[in-house]
């Protein structure tokens, strides 16, 4: 190991986790809102939407994002679409992640009994209201893990954006590698940014999981 | 004109190239996945035996899998052994040595939240019964953890299927490579062969994971 | 008599072919008490939840104060307001406190004031003798004060009319009891309740009248000691043999 090397290289590594970090999170952002609507449009079978919903949500979970991005990036603009690398990283794994929350979220949907929503309607709540405050806030917390593991999943997902040239940690440490051949100080910081960047989610993750599950109310 | 560039795909055998590269990747996925299926068994057993020692060992190795992406795994196993330990290895081997690395630790930890999920009245009832410990086991445990076990496994498969993609990016000429090439070779004859070449592999990587995936669901739903 | 609240007309409810509810009519008065009985499966609870328009019918008609009741229509949530509902399995909702459970719809739906909904939540408690657990989540409750809360949280909207349908199914026996009394004390008030119930010597106490369903249709209706001590018909004869036990006479 070659410190100085380490020193030398620690500035670039740290600009492109920043871009890692900016993609992942506002791809993640975007995903919880995609696949909030879409959980909402499958679970309440709304008319056409359902089945729209339907196809996006098979179409990829059932694509890598490798295959995603490159379609998304390089074959879109034959077509008059061109979108710019970082656009295209959060739009991908927006989709990609939007498709997976959907999933998660719905069976979140499901796991409330059809008895909930009943005696708030004997209530005399409408409909809006009993989503708004009985169903939602149970669905939430209980698809908190799957959310946890989905977002995990995401941010290790960041890592193929180098394929479509963004200047992320991947391609900084392969550039790195090609360029000056120290491949296990290169390769050690990358071991060491992602740790950086994934312990925290998956250490704070399941502390959440633990206090919000919806079986934990009142412990 | 606009084209899609779809008639590249007609153009000599690329087609036949784009499929065998497809191969290349399914032969990669389907040996770790074997690889997975088989030593899953074995340390997923291991890890609901109350041994401390392989529980840590386990544990570690569960969360290093967990935390790293497969692609930095690539990485270390294809760039790194080269230099710590004069290794030359292929590419192939690389990615079947890092996808089996990660399919086991994913493979053994739904075998053992499998068995761990059997609730105890169940072996307390079969023993009740006057059933000794492999009868239990092997009539009244393993039906059921089977169950439970196949579904998600199967979950698992088209989860390795779709990561092997990542293995272009170590030098593994497989169906995206190949479609560069094609993309490449055809630059002046069809310009917007992108758009096709492209979607023809996204759609190639759906026919292959969409039956797994609802065939999972089936089962999930029909043994619920 | 006072006048009818509830109209049951003619109604009839299936699923697919299985016709549930066939033909069925019933009067429920101001101020009454009915008890509805009958073997499993026979309809009883399905009658409750079209009283509250939970489940939609395929014929006939079911009017509260000549207004009719239908799940699809705009004024369904003034009138269910009206008709308070108590579950088997009392369906408090486990992500708020048991306050939060009762004043969330006299807040959200009547408009009260969080003050106002409070204190009558916390007399109801005590009424009910729960204050103290005003604070606690429902998974913290046993099931017999569950139901408690969950009948506090029907009354605190002020219903007209009280449907409990197997409120007491789902408890332990040794809870049935603190549940029973407090449905026997709203009957002291004069509120008009339907009760769906396997509590037989409960029935014959707080009933002002029974009926009696098998196969979706009224067989027997009358006063408790009508029903119980003179059961006219041959199916309520056996259903009532059904809560009897002859003693053991062991093989020589």
């Amino acid at each position: 190991m070659n410190w100085e090397v380490i020193q030398s290289y620690l500035p670039l590594y740290e600009k492109a986790a920043l871009l890692t970090l900016k993609i992942g999170w506002l791809g993640i952002a975007f995903s919880i809102i995609l696949g909030f609507v879409c959980a909402i449009i499958r679970h309440y079978k709304i008319p056409v939407l359902h089945r729209i919903v339907g196809i996006y949500i098979e179409l990829f979970r059932n694509t890598p994002l490798l295959i995603q991005l490159f379609f998304l990036y390089f074959g879109l603009p034959k077509i008059g679409i061109a979108i710019d690398a970082e656009f295209c990283g959060v739009l991908g794994l927006a989709l990609l992640g939007g498709a997976y929350m959907a999933e998660s979220f719905r069976s979140g949907l499901e796991s409330i009994e059809p008895i909930q929503t009943e005696s708030a309607l004997s209530l005399g709540m409408s409909r809006t209201q009993t989503i708004w405050h009985v169903i939602l806030p149970q669905a939430i917390s209980s698809s908190v893990p799957a959310f946890v593991a989905n977002i995990v999943f995401l941010l290790k997902e960041t890592s193929v954006f180098s394929a479509i040239s963004l200047m992320d940690l991947m391609f900084t440490a392969k550039d790195l590698i090609g360029l000056y051949s120290k491949t296990i100080e290169c390769l050690a910081m990358l071991v060491i940014f992602y740790l950086i960047i994934l312990l925290p989610v998956s250490i704070v993750g399941s502390i959440v999981e633990k206090k919000l599950r919806f079986a934990g109310f009142g412990e | 004109m606009t084209s899609l560039g779809l008639d590249v795909l007609f153009k000599g055998i690329n087609m036949q190239r784009l499929l065998a590269g497809l191969w290349v990747s399914l032969r990669i996925s389907l040996i770790a996945i074997a690889i997975s299926i088989f030593l899953g068994l074995v340390v997923g057993w291991l890890m609901t035996r109350k041994n401390i020692v392989i529980k840590a060992i386990t544990r570690v190795y569960l969360e290093i899998v967990r935390i790293m992406p497969q692609m930095v795994l690539l990485f270390i196993v294809f760039f790194g052994t080269t230099r710590l330990f004069g290794w030359n290895i292929d590419a192939e081997v690389s990615s079947v040595i890092v996808f089996s690395f990660w399919g086991v630790a994913e493979m053994s930890d739904l075998v053992r939240s499998s068995l761990i999920s059997i609730p105890k009245h169940q072996y307390e009832s079969a023993y009740a019964l006057g059933m000794s410990e492999v009868q239990t086991y092997l009539s009244v445990i393993i039906p059921q953890t089977f169950r439970r076990l196949v579904p998600l496994a199967i979950n698992l498969i088209t989860r390795m299927i779709k990561t092997t993609s990542l293995v272009m990016m170590i030098g593994v000429v497989e169906v995206l490579k190949v479609g560069q090439q094609i993309i490449e070779a055809n630059r002046k004859s069809s310009p917007n062969a992108a758009f096709g070449v492209y979607l023809t592999v996204f759609i190639l990587y759906f026919i292959v994971c969409w039956p797994i995936s609802m065939f999972s669901k089936k089962l999930e739903k029909k043994w619920s | 008599m006072s006048e009818v609240l509830i109209k049951i007309d003619n109604i009839l409810k299936k699923y697919d072919d299985n016709v549930v509810l066939d033909g069925l009519s019933l009067d429920i008065h101001e101020g009454e008490v009915v008890v509805v009985v009958g073997p499993s499966g026979c309809g009883k609870s399905t009658l409750l939840r079209c009283i509250n328009a939970l489940e939609p019918i395929q014929g006939g008609m079911i009017t509260f104060r000549g207004e009719k009741i239908d799940g699809r229509s705009k004024t369904i949530t003034a009138l269910r307001q009206k008709i308070g509902m108590v579950f088997q399995s009392y369906e408090l909702f486990p992500h708020k406190t048991i306050l939060d459970n009762i004043i969330l719809a006299p807040m959200k739906v009547q408009k009260r004031s969080r003050a106002d909904a409070r204190k009558e939540a916390e007399e109801l408690l005590d009424r009910v003798g729960l204050l103290d657990k005003k604070d606690s989540f429902p998974r913290q409750l046993s099931g017999g004060q569950k139901q408690r809360v969950a009948i506090v949280r029907a009354l605190c909207m002020h219903p007209d009319v009280l449907l409990f349908d197997e409120v007491t199914a789902a408890l332990d026996p040794e809870m049935v009891r603190e549940v029973l009394d407090v449905i026997l004390s709203l009957a002291k008030q004069w509120k008009t309740m339907v009760i769906v119930t396997h509590e037989m010597s409960f029935a014959r106490a707080v009933a002002d009248r029974i009926i009696f369903i098998d196969q979706g249709k009224i067989v027997e209706e009358g006063t408790p000691s009508e029903f119980f001590d003179h059961p006219k018909t041959e199916r309520a004869q056996a259903f009532l043999q059904t809560f009897t036990f002859d003693k053991v006479e062991k093989e020589a």
